[in-house]
């Protein structure tokens, strides 16, 4: 005989409006074992609490419901609070009244009704409950931060400062991300490469920092505080333990590549770096543009390398590291654009995309900074296109954040470079940050034109060859435009690296129907993953500017320092047992589980559960034919009882 | 008065379990006959969770999980789907009629999937009517 407490929670209005929260107390004392049941404003509020704590003392409970919010928001804290009066803190059933009753329903006598089944069954569940003890583990110090953008250089210095040592690794050659490939940032116009380098160097520098560039993640193992993660370091032909950065081998070299970094605007060498203030300042082959490896002859290279450096026989070679959180980083891409052939890119050469734009107006770009077009000629006319395949239903129906933004800076700089007219089509301004809407203001003043439309079509311009003309209709005078330009820009939509499914299926993480990944709680935990001790920031989680990137990240650096600074942290005690006594010994268990946590003792011929292995998913307790594996927490038993309770009404 | 059907839901916490919280942070509203039972992954699912429920009176039965290849535990669904697709034969071998049990892949992102899911599976089993066929006052009546 059990003596249980229900607590119903009001939550304001929240649950109180759909639900008839007194008449679901007095159902609850009616049910067996529950000895005191009830309702109050805000459970999860100190009184709240406190009620809960003088009522386990007063009452002697030993089990407590609490009909509230979703076990996702509270369970930790009202686990706390039971604990903290005395009681074993797996006691507790949660039973979720708002997000699945409430929330969901409209009518109140539907709503009263749902939550009496669930609670019935949560009082059937919460009869057989068992106290469990916690697991108290070491905890690894490392992080990894997978992404060598500006998220992950900030979240890498943060954490390094703090004393703690950080794997920062990168899939390309060089850190920097995109923000190096941009000339000007907005609002404030300044250098990105000027901001950015410093840091690109300091993460070089600093001694608690390893930089795994030109690697990528193949295996993650292991659980928060001690994650074990196997990096494929990628063949780069040629050695850095003794390149010395002279060089001279990527100007000898024939072979030619597209420059990923020009957004292929240009060729690069095979051997390359891919920018000139590249960390680290060493080069790599690209196999797919070296003539030695197209053609089976050249290495001259390895000819002029005075440290013998190149190395065509070079292997990818895996490395194990051991860290206890993680901090996923990895960016984001910009639509392809060619699909949506109204637009023309790819089809006529003066439809550039936004980073294509970007690098024309670096001094380090494919033009040294001087705006032309692909013939070498000076625009007269420039229109730029917000809005491409973002805010569209037909594709991406997010908003990229930065577009709006980016395009002005754009029309800025087009008209300090060159004498054009510049064009802005656009659905609505969106200047919401520090200073935007400042910015905006400058540069309706820069006597850039407004029109205010999302841009049907460019088409090639009959009248004269070699033009293009920009359709739309102007929506604050219901005209139609038909522009001629030179130069038309793109600002597609930002979406996820096409690795990002990968990538959070190597860290388990969801991702929302785009690939962009998904955050623990869209407000109160927005870095913070399903995974406990993998965090996010940046991009890869949706579309943001760089103060918004660079304030994740020290949030993010800020998360797993509360991970990492501890010696010790508590598990979660719901693991898999094995009842010796009826285990068959068919070792079913052993063949199923991901993580090898259960293993077959020869001697005793069963089946042993290495609870440091166990994540507690249940998979073993469902295929053990004699039903010898108890999931904690999930009993079979518990199971049914809270099945049997809710078909009872 | 309509016949308002008793529905089990089972969904791993990972991602249907997610996914029908945020049907309700969204506040789409669905019929409210879908009861839901939270397990941490949809491999701890033992067939004999669903046979019980339709012992008991169930009139349909609703299994989430996370997409095949995105589970929380890496295999545990993949598991999972070939347990629940041989639970549904032996279901449809004792008797009862196909559309009264449903397996769906339902991630933390989709909750309007979850409020469309629950909807549309209730209609069905609406139409269905009142399950009869493992029962067990129904089935001790017949004995």
């Amino acid at each position: 005989m059990s003596r249980i407490g229900v607590f119903v929670c009001h939550c304001g209005l929240n649950i109180a409006k759909t639900i008839r929260v007194s008449e679901l107390a007095e159902f609850a004392s009616t049910l067996p074992d529950v000895v005191v049941a009830r309702d109050y404003r805000f459970m999860c509020s100190t009184p709240g609490q406190e009620m809960i704590a003088n009522d386990i003392k007063e009452h002697r409970l030993d089990r407590v419901i609490v009909t509230a919010c979703s076990p996702l928001m509270h369970e930790h804290t009202f686990r706390k609070v039971i604990e903290k009066a005395g009681l074993n803190q797996y006691m507790l059933t949660i039973v979720n009244i708002r997000e699945q009753v409430s929330w969901v329903t409209s009518d109140i006598e539907e709503g009263t009704a749902k939550a009496k089944a669930l609670l019935n069954g949560a009082v059937y569940r919460a009869r057989l409950l068992a106290p469990l003890s916690s697991r108290v583990i070491d905890v690894n110090s490392g992080v990894m931060i997978v992404g060598g953008g500006i998220a992950g250089i900030q979240a890498a210095l943060e954490l390094a400062n703090t004393g703690k040592k950080v794997y920062l690794v990168e899939k390309n050659s060089t850190i920097g991300g995109h923000m190096a490939q941009f000339d000007k940032t907005f609002p404030t116009l300044d250098c990105s490469a000027c901001i950015l380098t410093p840091k690109m160097d300091a993460v070089l520098q600093h001694p608690n920092i390893t930089l795994m560039t030109y690697c990528e993640i193949s295996e993650v193992k292991g659980f928060v505080g001690n994650f074990d993660i196997k990096v494929r370091q990628k063949a780069r032909y040629v050695n850095h333990d003794k390149c010395n950065a002279c060089l001279a081998c990527t100007e000898k070299c024939p072979g030619k590549g597209i420059s990923e970094w020009d957004e292929g605007l240009v060729k690069r060498k095979a051997i390359h770096i891919p920018f000139p203030q590249a960390v680290p300042q060493k080069p790599v082959i690209d196999r797919d543009a070296c003539t030695y490896f197209l053609k089976g002859k050249c290495r001259l290279c390895e000819k002029v390398c005075e440290q013998k450096a190149i190395d065509f026989e070079q292997q990818d070679t895996f490395i194990d590291v051991k860290v206890g959180a993680v901090i996923v980083a990895t960016g984001y891409n910009l639509m392809d654009t060619s699909p949506l052939v109204q637009y023309g890119y790819g089809k006529y050469p003066g439809v550039y995309s936004a980073l294509e734009a970007e690098r024309l107006f670096n001094s380090a770009g494919p033009t040294s900074g001087k705006v032309t077009l692909r013939d070498g000629k000076e625009p007269q006319a420039i229109a730029i296109l917000h809005c491409i395949g973002s805010r569209d239903k037909n594709n991406y129906e997010h908003c990229s954040r930065v577009c709006c933004m980016y395009s002005l800076k754009f029309a800025h700089l087009f008209k300090e470079k060159t004498s054009a007219d510049v064009y802005q089509f656009y659905i609505d301004i969106r200047a919401a940050g520090k200073g935007y809407e400042e910015f905006y203001n400058r540069i309706i003043e820069e006597d850039v034109k407004f029109i205010r439309g999302k841009v049907a079509r460019v088409a090639e311009s009959s009248d004269e060859p070699g033009r293009l003309i920009v359709e739309a209709e102007d929506t604050i005078t219901g005209k139609f435009v038909q522009l001629p330009v030179d130069m038309v820009v793109l600002s597609p939509a930002m979406i996820p690296r096409e690795d990002s499914k990968e990538v959070g299926r190597l860290f388990n993480l969801s991702t929302d129907k785009h690939g962009f990944f998904m955050e623990r709680h869209p407000k109160l935990a927005p870095l913070s993953t399903m995974s406990e001790g993998i965090f996010i920031a940046g991009t890869c989680q949706s579309p943001k500017d760089i103060p918004d990137t660079v304030a994740q990240a020290n949030g993010a650096a800020a998360e797993a320092l509360t991970i990492v600074s501890r010696e010790k942290m508590e598990l979660e005690a719901t693991t898999a047992m094995v009842n010796p006594a009826s285990c068959c010994g068919c070792q079913n268990c052993v063949r199923v589980c991901p993580y090898g946590a259960p293993l077959f003792n020869y001697e005793k011929g069963v089946s042993e559960i290495n609870e440091a292995l166990c994540k507690g998913c249940g998979l073993c307790a469902s295929v053990c034919p004699t039903s010898a594996i108890i999931a904690r927490h999930f009993t079979n038993e518990q199971v049914l009882a809270e099945i049997e309770g809710l078909m009872e009404f | 008065m309509s016949f308002e059907p008793k529905i089990l839901g089972i969904a791993c916490n990972w991602c249907t379990y997610t996914g029908a919280d945020l049907a309700g942070t969204t506040r789409l509203h669905y019929p409210p006959n879908v009861r839901v039972v939270r397990v941490m992954c949809s491999s701890r699912i033992n067939p004999s969770f669903i046979f019980r429920a339709f012992q008991l009176g169930a009139d349909g039965v609703l299994v989430g999980g996370c997409h095949p290849g995105d589970c929380h535990y890496n295999t545990g669904n993949l598991y999972a789907r070939r347990r629940l697709a041989v639970t549904k034969k032996i279901l449809e071998f004792a008797g009862l009629e196909p559309g009264r049990f449903r397996v769906e892949w339902i991630s933390a992102s989709e909750g309007n999937k979850f409020a469309e899911v629950v909807q549309e599976f209730t209609a069905q089993i609406k139409e269905l009517g009142p399950q009869q066929k493992l029962k067990i006052d129904e089935l001790q009546e017949k004995a």
